[in-house]
């Protein structure tokens, strides 16, 4: 199947110091040098931690920032998103739910308006048609009808997250971008948010981006998973073998850090502890961008990046030390090595 | 057998009429890990506040007693209390940075409580300061003894903060949502650390959470609070094999497991929770109970023993296995 959304090469760089006389130019390199697929009706994750370029790669999609290169291709078509026609017909295809449903919402405004908005700038229907749908809306999210009048602080915030992808459905879209859409709700809200974004995906065959720092939330809710360290892709794979068998060394601290919800299980297991921090993006090191923090980093690593590469059926790494290890010997030792 | 390092009984604390803890009781022996569960509203950090005796002014304790050590921390003289805080009992808190002076060295804010309730003189307190910093694992400690705040990770300030915390060995830690904050390898580290620290000076550590990965890793003892009250407590082994309270059993089962079937619906819980001021008549829990009787419409549960270890207040308890 064609992919809905293939992204190429994909770089966003932000200068931050013009030096004398607009010499001497530095970048932040929030994403540099991204490619995946999504396909009809796929849920690929995107997990890393903060400041490794998962957002600034969602919004590169959305439309929000322009790629400093790179092409984002929407089925089948390139997208530029410097022409405002492109944007103004990609924005019915794409729509974003983001983390905090309270600032997503303008208070002052009645919810119904809140999720009629995006159907009266594209000027569909009318106001009777817009207030059906509307009404519609808020019964497939789960919420009543005859609440539409009501302003957004008369809901809790699971109510408010259900309004947010009220209105991201509004326009039909074929592609949600999800930014941590459950990390600000209560624990025992979450899971009502992700049954619902589970039944949208197969009522309409949407496809979702969804970025996360919570890995037992991907682990349910993905088919694909991307790890981004730095801006770049390190890992891709089906979600079941990325878990099962994480190749780069990144991956599988950031499995391992995760806590499991099992004192017992948690206990027994072995955590590899990374030592210090994310290095700067305005300066990452050279070679592997991990190999600051790498317990396996041998000389190679600190003089060229490694390439992404096939490491299994579906899966890709780039990591000198493991993803040409497996190559070579056509077979995957896990042990240790 | 010594007595717990800190005992909290039937603590009620309101803001403004509204009771937003109701009658909690806990013990904490030393060395030992508490983790207080529950969901934003519940009362946790509320708790945690009357503890340090730092409640914001709207609120007030209305009964109960907290016994640090022996002495009721409640009664005593504001001074006293000053006097306590920082030497016997400290706290850490969710946002580092926040939490710190932005315009003061690192290294003066660790060494401060030192200076202050141990009497030691400014050089004595810069080495330990120093050694400190090494301890909880910040890399170049001299250097980052004179740095401020705003040239340190946010991992970094947290680890700052439990230096700050731990330097004068308090007896009691109050560890508040310290690493929802930061990404999960540096969680990872900051564990490791509580858990070291821990072990080698034996501060009981009251920790609050709402992440049970977390808890499963840490807690020795397992307290799960539901507007105000504390619905159920047990040892962390008992509670995350068997529930006594719909809640306990609802929370644990809607996370998604690492080794679960993917893209299944997940259990939920219906409805929200209740507002503060506006808790239903009866168990709390009663409209979301899938359990609930007509008792649990008109009379509040008491924590009442579990079968086996720890206790719970439910009225049903005995049908809370066959949920979900």
């Amino acid at each position: 199947m064609a992919p809905l959304l293939s992204v190429r090469g994909l770089k966003v760089h932000f200068p931050i110091s013009r030096g004398l006389w607009g010499r001497d130019i530095r970048y932040v390199k929030a994403v540099d040098g991204v490619d995946f697929d999504i396909a009809p009706g796929e849920s690929m994750a995107l997990v890393g931690e903060s400041g490794c370029g998962k957002s600034t790669l969602g919004a590169a999609v959305l439309g929000m920032q322009i790629p400093t290169a790179g092409t984002i291709s929407f089925a089948g078509e390139e997208v530029r998103h410097g022409e405002r026609q492109t944007r103004i017909r990609l924005s019915r295809d794409i729509q974003t739910v983001f983390q905090d449903p309270v600032s997503a919402l303008n208070p002052k405004m009645s919810v119904g308006d809140s999720i009629a908005e995006p159907l009266a700038i594209h000027g569909v229907g009318d106001a009777k048609s817009r207030a059906e749908r509307v009404a519609e809306l808020l019964s497939l999210v789960g919420l009543h009808p005859q609440h539409a009048e009501r302003r957004p602080n008369a809901f809790s915030g699971g109510q408010r997250q259900r309004i947010v992808i009220a209105r991201a459905l509004a326009l039909q879209p074929k592609l949600l971008i999800l930014d941590e859409p459950v990390s600000a709700l209560d624990v025992s809200i979450r899971s009502q948010i992700l049954n619902l974004l589970l039944d949208l995906q197969r009522r309409f065959g949407l496809s979702y981006l969804f970025i996360s720092h919570d890995l037992s939330v991907v682990r349910h809710f993905a088919d694909r998973v991307a790890v981004m360290y730095l801006g770049k892709l390190v890992e891709t794979g089906p979600t079941e073998a990325v878990f099962a068998r994480p190749v780069h060394p990144y991956t599988e601290a950031l499995l391992s850090a995760v806590p499991l919800p099992d004192p017992v299980a948690q206990r027994a297991r072995k955590r590899i502890v990374l030592t210090g921090d994310l290095p700067s993006p305005a300066n990452p090191p050279a070679g592997c961008s991990f190999v600051t923090r790498c317990p396996l980093a041998e000389e190679i690593c600190r003089q060229a990046p490694p390439p992404l590469v096939k490491v299994g059926e579906k899966q890709q790494a780039a990591c000198h030390v493991r993803a040409y290890r497996i190559n070579e010997e056509g077979t995957i030792a896990w042990a240790e090595d | 057998m010594t007595g717990p390092v800190l005992d909290v009984s039937d603590l009620s604390v309101s803001i403004r009429g509204n009771t937003v803890v109701d009658g909690v009781s806990l013990a904490i022996g030393a060395g030992e890990i508490l983790s207080l569960v529950g969901e934003s509203g519940c009362g946790k950090s509320m708790t945690a506040f009357a503890v340090m005796g730092l409640l914001p002014k709207v609120a007030k304790i209305d009964r109960g007693r907290v016994e640090l050590g022996g002495s009721d921390l409640v009664s005593i003289s504001e001074e006293r209390r000053r006097l306590l805080r920082g030497a016997e009992l400290a706290m850490i808190f969710q946002e580092p940075i926040a939490s710190l002076n932005p315009l003061m060295p690192i290294g003066r804010q660790i060494e401060e409580s030192l200076i202050i309730h141990r009497g030691v003189s400014s050089r004595e307190a810069k080495s330990a300061a120093i050694d400190m910093l090494a301890e909880v694992g910040i890399p170049e400690p001299q250097l980052r003894y004179r740095q401020y705040p705003f040239e340190l990770s946010g991992g970094m300030c947290q680890r700052a903060m439990i230096a700050m915390a731990l330097i004068c060995r308090p007896k009691l830690l109050i560890a508040d949502e310290p690493t929802t904050a930061l990404d999960v390898t540096i969680q990872a580290q900051i564990l490791e650390l509580m858990k070291r620290l821990r072990d080698e000076t034996g501060t009981a550590i009251l920790l609050i959470t709402h992440d049970m990965g977390v808890v499963a890793d840490m807690a020795d003892r397992v307290a799960v609070m539901y507007s105000g009250r504390i619905v159920e407590e047990a040892p962390v082994e008992t509670i995350f094999a068997s529930q006594r309270h719909p809640y306990t059993r609802l929370l644990l089962s809607t996370i998604p497991r690492l080794d679960g079937q993917a893209k299944t619906e997940l259990p939920v819980i219906e409805g929200t929770v209740p507002d503060i001021g506006a808790w239903p008549a009866g168990c709390r829990f009663n409209p979301r109970c899938p359990v609930a009787g007509d008792k649990c419409l008109t009379e509040l549960p008491a924590l009442a023993p579990r079968p086996d270890t720890g206790r719970a207040a439910c009225w049903h308890s005995d049908r809370v296995e066959a949920l979900v």
